[in-house]
């Protein structure tokens, strides 16, 4: 551990996308600084281009903007931004990192976002996020919600005429601003700096740039966007007018060696399927929406289901290859020439073709990897070294997001927590060393049997609310308001001069409620909040009026009744302000330990994961030995030894002095919140900790089909590779072997895709042809689905002679015992007859279920099982690991069908979360949360049964709600029959006389 | 009713509606300016004596605008506000204040333009109806 101590506290995440965000957010929760660098002016990456996000089309700006906003305010996370890795110097735990911060010429901690600059820009430009559509100025704001919150000179197309700055009222342009060069210390590296789009004008036959009405699927996403150029408006691009049909092409530069570029994009079949939903939902009632693909692989979680939902609601999907993208005589409109399956060629006439253009390594990651010198695939992407999900060529460097492959947004989330969590294991004993340290706050203002002095700012936010509203003439009757006993205004609040005047006058006027009456509260309250509270005043005794986003803003044309309409915000600021009360902050102590439920492969890499950081652990599996279905496994998707890893695991864990084993162990009871639980086993054994990590695995489907278990022939796909390994006769002897996809995946009764089965399939078909290579393999499937670099083993299987046949569900194929040997039957998908294959061993592909007992596992935990059985997550997309129940993780199988790699990932990036629980000394509440009238509560259970994170009981007869675990969402508080619970500030009198005030403008004529 | 002005105050969840309503602010997107917010942590939050007291206390109109079906960042606090707002608008009607005067929406965070239109939809659909008939102080034409 001496060694240890010296490593640097520090870590430099590289690339901003949610990848890098989310590395950062969890580095820095578990106390290690860090720089997080952006090539480009603003941090995000691609989710802010997307509209939805599939499989639940959640908003895409919606979901990721809290944690952009959370990443900007993280004490212990540096944001660079228009910045650039140089290089990297010294040795792993103690590197020195040379930046490039190119000058910026607008100061963010200055710039209020105003837009004065670019009103007189004169200089216009095609706008970069919404490519050819629509216009922005050489000074800009990427988009809306964009941090740094700041304008952005494009220093290439700036013609420095000034006028910008002459009219900046803050000042915060500044063109004598140079480039600089910065060093920082780390220990380690986190390297997410994302993907790039292919560019299918290199494909001439998609007639990309060419038709304007031919659109690539980021353009699309763009067009669907609320933010886009038409305001969410499905319009083509080459007249304005509403298209009547729209065709997705799938594979455009994925799965094209003659291109080099043969792997497949992963998510381009999920994305196509969203935006034919998406286009559904806004285009015209009968919009065609026809997908032209090669195998349709919606291979993740709760992805089959949208495809089925997809296909009930119209969206037609069409297995073909594409010749030809072209334009009809005339112009209007587009044709497309295809052959299906069996090779007929059709044409077909559509308004728009959206191209589902691959991934590809980002320019910026590549010239990044080549300072670091990582060792990359033959594709560009820095493929993690095996087993180990995000390991690189280089100690102390770790790769997260689309730079080690493509991947989807929540496969990106886990590879960062994964990534975070071994910087942080490999730094184990710095943590705490490089944050800076928390500022001690005088204690709060006791406010018992005070009456409320409430003191109101109004901002002028330059001219954006003083340019429509009378300021002056507004603070002046704010003044005379009930409760108020000092009214003045500022030119803009925020501003670090604002906030001092702000605590000056609370100090000066002995405030002790603060309303503001400026922008939105959801981009500067936390802000203002932090402000009062070092003014010593409690945080929520805090209330801002949005004047501007809300008023000024949206009522330019009316200055009138914007004023009116501007007193009635503020006087209901104020009355709320009068009645707010104090919120006290809850502290609870943090054990430190970790639970770890199941000893497979994930279980045993999150309790080794957590225990090399110095965490206890306790990790219980039910059988006898640790192992769980790896020690089933011979050979891993990238040919690793199963076995030899999975001995070195389990020594690992069974002599690591800080986990306690415990085998053949079930759990009977768990009492507690977050931070501190209690488990009691089968043997009255009580174990207490702070987080637990459910890594309960998964089992093979046990098949009723095509004769298994009536004829020893049939086999399932690790039955088959136990028999291969061990050589045995009847397989090694075997002339043919057919292999059946979908086995219990894909049905009605189980209505999911096993994920692994093709690509395990493939790889055991190139094992037969390693040891036997005359031996006939056939593997039988619906749609191949080898997702990323796995599609190089199908090519490689159908080049060493394995054949493929693709089978429908209304003809599947038939098995039967035929003396000797095996009769299969198979309707042929491109002869459209039976084919007889006389097999000597058949391998089913059964499915990956989910075992019984997590039933009663999610009971215990208070967590939910989505309809396969699976563990169901808190947030599909950005939180795959955690529960919405605080303090419990999941990891491996139990949250769905995965590959063993993609468990070690998982289970890391699970170590990783369950760590910002236990690094803490003890957890805060979050702030608003619902209190009960024990006198009123009638112990119906309706809080208990509605409460989304669990925080109500039952408790000597009536409700109780737990605070640390409350996150104010007031819906128990909106549905308590007797209305004995109430959300803390928004009780009914406080929103009553908001309504009061908010409605007296007009009737009594008050004019400010 | 000529110079009559509604007065509509809309309950906003602070993650989809109010947020959305911001963007149409930096969108400058222009709408009538009889509707003023009111922030919620989620419309789940509302119980149906908020909504009613908001009439009592003089608005010809009440909105609550909540997060798209299935977006609801606590699960279920949208389904759940609807379900009481629909049995209020039964009571407003059996009333005779008129359950049209009283409307759900739901919206992301993304659809500024639309929060716009909803403004102005409501705004429009309230001054056909009238003043309600519960407004304790209003002096007929109000702003000129």
């Amino acid at each position: 551990m001496s060694i240890r101590k010296e490593r640097t506290g520090a870590v430099l995440v590289v690339g901003s996308g949610i990848a890098g965000i989310q590395a950062s957010l969890d580095l820095a929760g578990s106390g290690y600084l860090v720089y997080l660098v952006e090539q480009s002016p603003v941090i995000g990456g691609n989710m802010p281009l997307l509209d939805k996000t599939f499989p639940t089309n959640d908003c895409s700006m919606c979901i990721f903007s809290p944690k952009l906003v959370e990443c900007a305010r993280h004490r212990n996370i540096e944001i660079l931004t228009c910045t650039e890795l140089q290089e990297l110097r010294g040795e792993p735990g103690r590197f020195k990192a040379v930046l490039l911060k190119r000058a910026r010429y607008i100061d963010p901690e200055k710039c209020t976002g105003c837009g004065d600059c670019a009103e007189v820009c004169p200089r216009e430009l095609d706008d970069a996020f919404n490519p050819g559509t629509s216009a922005r100025k050489a000074v800009s704001r990427p988009y809306a919600q964009a941090f740094p919150n700041a304008y952005v000179i494009d220093r290439e197309h700036c013609l420095q005429c000034g006028q910008c700055s002459r009219v900046c009222q803050v000042g915060a342009i500044d063109f004598t601003r140079q480039d600089e060069i910065l060093e920082i210390e780390i220990g380690a590296v986190v390297v997410s700096s994302g993907f790039e789009l292919f560019d299918p004008s290199s494909l001439p036959y998609y007639g990309y740039g060419r038709f304007p009405d031919v659109l690539t699927s980021f353009e699309f996403e763009r067009l669907l966007s609320a933010s886009g150029p038409w305001e969410g408006r499905l319009l083509r691009p080459s007249n304005l007018q509403e298209p009547a049909s729209i065709a997705w092409v799938q594979c455009v530069g994925s799965r094209n060696i003659r291109i080099d570029r043969g792997y497949c994009s992963g998510v381009c079949c999920m994305s196509a399927i969203k935006e034919a939903l998406t286009a559904r939902a806004r285009g015209p009632l009968n919009l065609r929406t026809d997908i032209f693909f090669v195998d349709l692989r919606t291979h993740g979680k709760g992805f089959e289901k949208y495809r089925v939902q997809a296909e009930g609601q119209g969206v037609r999907l069409i297995r073909s290859r594409i010749y030809a993208v072209t334009e009809k005589e005339g112009g209007d409109g587009l044709l497309i020439r295809y052959a299906d399956e069996a090779g007929n060629i059709f044409t077909e006439e559509y308004d728009l073709v959206v191209l589902s253009v691959g991934l590809q390594p980002s320019g910026g990651f590549l010239e990044t990897a080549g300072k670091l010198g990582l060792s990359l695939n033959r594709y560009g992407f820095c493929e993690p070294v095996e087993l180990t999900g995000v390991a690189t060529s280089r100690q102390g460097i770790f790769v997260a997001g689309a730079s080690s492959g493509p991947k989807d947004i929540p496969g990106s989330v886990i590879q960062a927590g994964a990534a975070a969590g071994e910087s942080a294991r490999y730094l184990a004993g710095s943590e705490g060393t490089r944050v800076p340290s928390v500022v001690e706050l005088s204690p709060e203002q006791d406010l018992t049997g005070s009456e409320p002095r409430v003191g109101v700012l109004v901002c002028r936010c330059g001219s954006n609310i003083a340019g429509v509203i009378d300021v002056p003439k507004l603070a002046e009757k704010a003044g005379e308001l009930p409760g108020v006993v000092y009214a003045g205004e500022h030119i803009h609040a925020c501003s670090q001069e604002g906030q001092n005047k702000l605590k000056q006058v609370i100090r000066e006027h002995r405030l002790n409620r603060v309303v503001v009456a400026a922008c939105s509260p959801r981009t500067h309250r936390g802000l203002f909040q932090e402000t009062i509270r070092e003014a010593g005043l409690n945080r929520h005794l805090f209330e801002m009026a949005n004047i501007r986003d809300q008023c000024s803003w949206v009522h330019l044309q009316d200055p009138d009744r914007a004023n009116v309409k501007a007193f009635d915000l503020v006087r209901a600021a104020v009355a709320r302000a009068v009645r707010l009360k104090p919120v006290e902050t809850f502290f609870s102590v943090v054990n430190p330990r970790a639970l770890v439920v199941g000893g497979g492969a994930a279980g045993m890499t999150s309790a080794i994961s957590l225990a090399d950081r110095g965490y206890q652990v306790s990790l219980l599996e039910k059988t006898g030995r640790l192992g769980g279905l790896a020690s089933g496994m011979v050979q891993g998707f990238r040919g690793e030894d199963v076995p030899e890893f999975l001995s070195r695991l389990i020594k690992a864990t069974a002599e690591h002095p800080k986990i306690e084993v415990l085998t053949g162990a079930e759990i009977k009871n768990v009492e507690g919140t977050a931070g501190n639980f209690t488990t009691t086993l089968g043997d009255g054994r009580k174990i207490r900790h702070g987080a637990v990590i459910i890594a309960t695995g998964g089992a093979e489907y046990r098949p009723v089909e095509y004769l298994y278990g009536q004829d020893s022939r049939v086999l399932t796909l690790l039955e088959l590779e136990k028999a291969l390994a061990g050589r045995e006769p009847a397989v090694a002897g075997a002339k043919t072997v057919v292999l059946i996809q979908c086995v219990g995946s894909r049905e009605p009764e189980r209505m999911y895709c096993s994920r692994v089965c093709c690509t395990k399939s493939v790889r055991l078909a190139l094992r037969i042809k390693d040891q036997a290579p005359g031996t006939n393999v056939y593997v039988l499937f619906r749609d191949l689905r080898t997702y990323g670099f796995y599609e190089d083993l199908y090519q490689e299987a159908r080049s060493r002679g394995v054949v493929f046949i693709r089978y429908e569900t209304d003809a599947k194929p038939l098995v039967e015992a035929n003396g000797e040997r095996l009769k299969v039957t198979v309707t042929d998908h491109i002869l459209r007859r039976p084919l007889e294959i006389q097999a000597d061993i058949v391998g089913l592909a059964a499915a990956a279920v989910a075992p019984e007992e997590n039933q009663r596992l999610a009971h215990l935990f208070k967590v939910s099982l989505n309809e396969d059985g699976f563990f169901h997550e808190a947030h599909v997309k950005l939180s795959p690991v955690d529960f919405s129940t605080k303090g419990v993780f999941m990891a491996g199988l139990a949250h769905g069908p995965k590959n063993l790699e993609e468990c070690i990932v998982q289970a890391k990036a699970a170590a990783a979360r369950a760590a910002t629980i236990l690094s803490r000394t003890r957890l805060e509440s979050q702030g608003t949360v619902a209190v009960v009238q024990r006198e009123k509560c009638a112990a119906c259970l309706t809080c208990v049964r509605l409460c989304p994170y669990k925080a109500a009981e039952i408790k000597k007869g009536a409700a109780e709600i737990e605070p640390t675990l409350c996150r104010g969402c007031g819906i128990c508080a909106g549905e308590c029959p007797n209305k004995a619970i109430t959300l803390l500030n928004y009780e009914g009198p406080v929103l009553f006389a908001m309504s009061s005030e908010l409605c007296r403008g007009s009737c009594e004529d008050e004019r400010v | 009713m000529k110079g009559f002005e509604p007065q509509i105050v809309a309950f906003c969840c602070l993650n989809c509606a109010y947020s959305a309503a911001d963007l149409a602010g930096s969108m400058r997107r222009q709408y009538a300016p009889n509707v003023r917010i009111v922030e919620i942590p989620c419309t789940g939050a509302i119980d149906q004596g908020v909504l009613l007291q908001a009439f009592e206390e003089g608005a010809d109109g009440v909105f609550v605008a909540g997060c798209l079906e299935g977006d609801c960042r606590y699960q279920q606090g949208n389904i759940r506000a609807k379900k009481r707002l629909k049995a209020l608008q039964k009571i407003l009607d059996e009333t005779g204040l008129g359950g049209e005067r009283l409307e759900m929406f739901n919206l992301s965070a993304a659809m500024g333009v639309r929060f716009a239109e909803i403004a102005d939809e409501m705004t429009s659909r309230i001054r056909s109806l009238g003043p309600s008939p519960l407004k304790r102080k209003w002096k007929g034409s109000a702003p000129e």
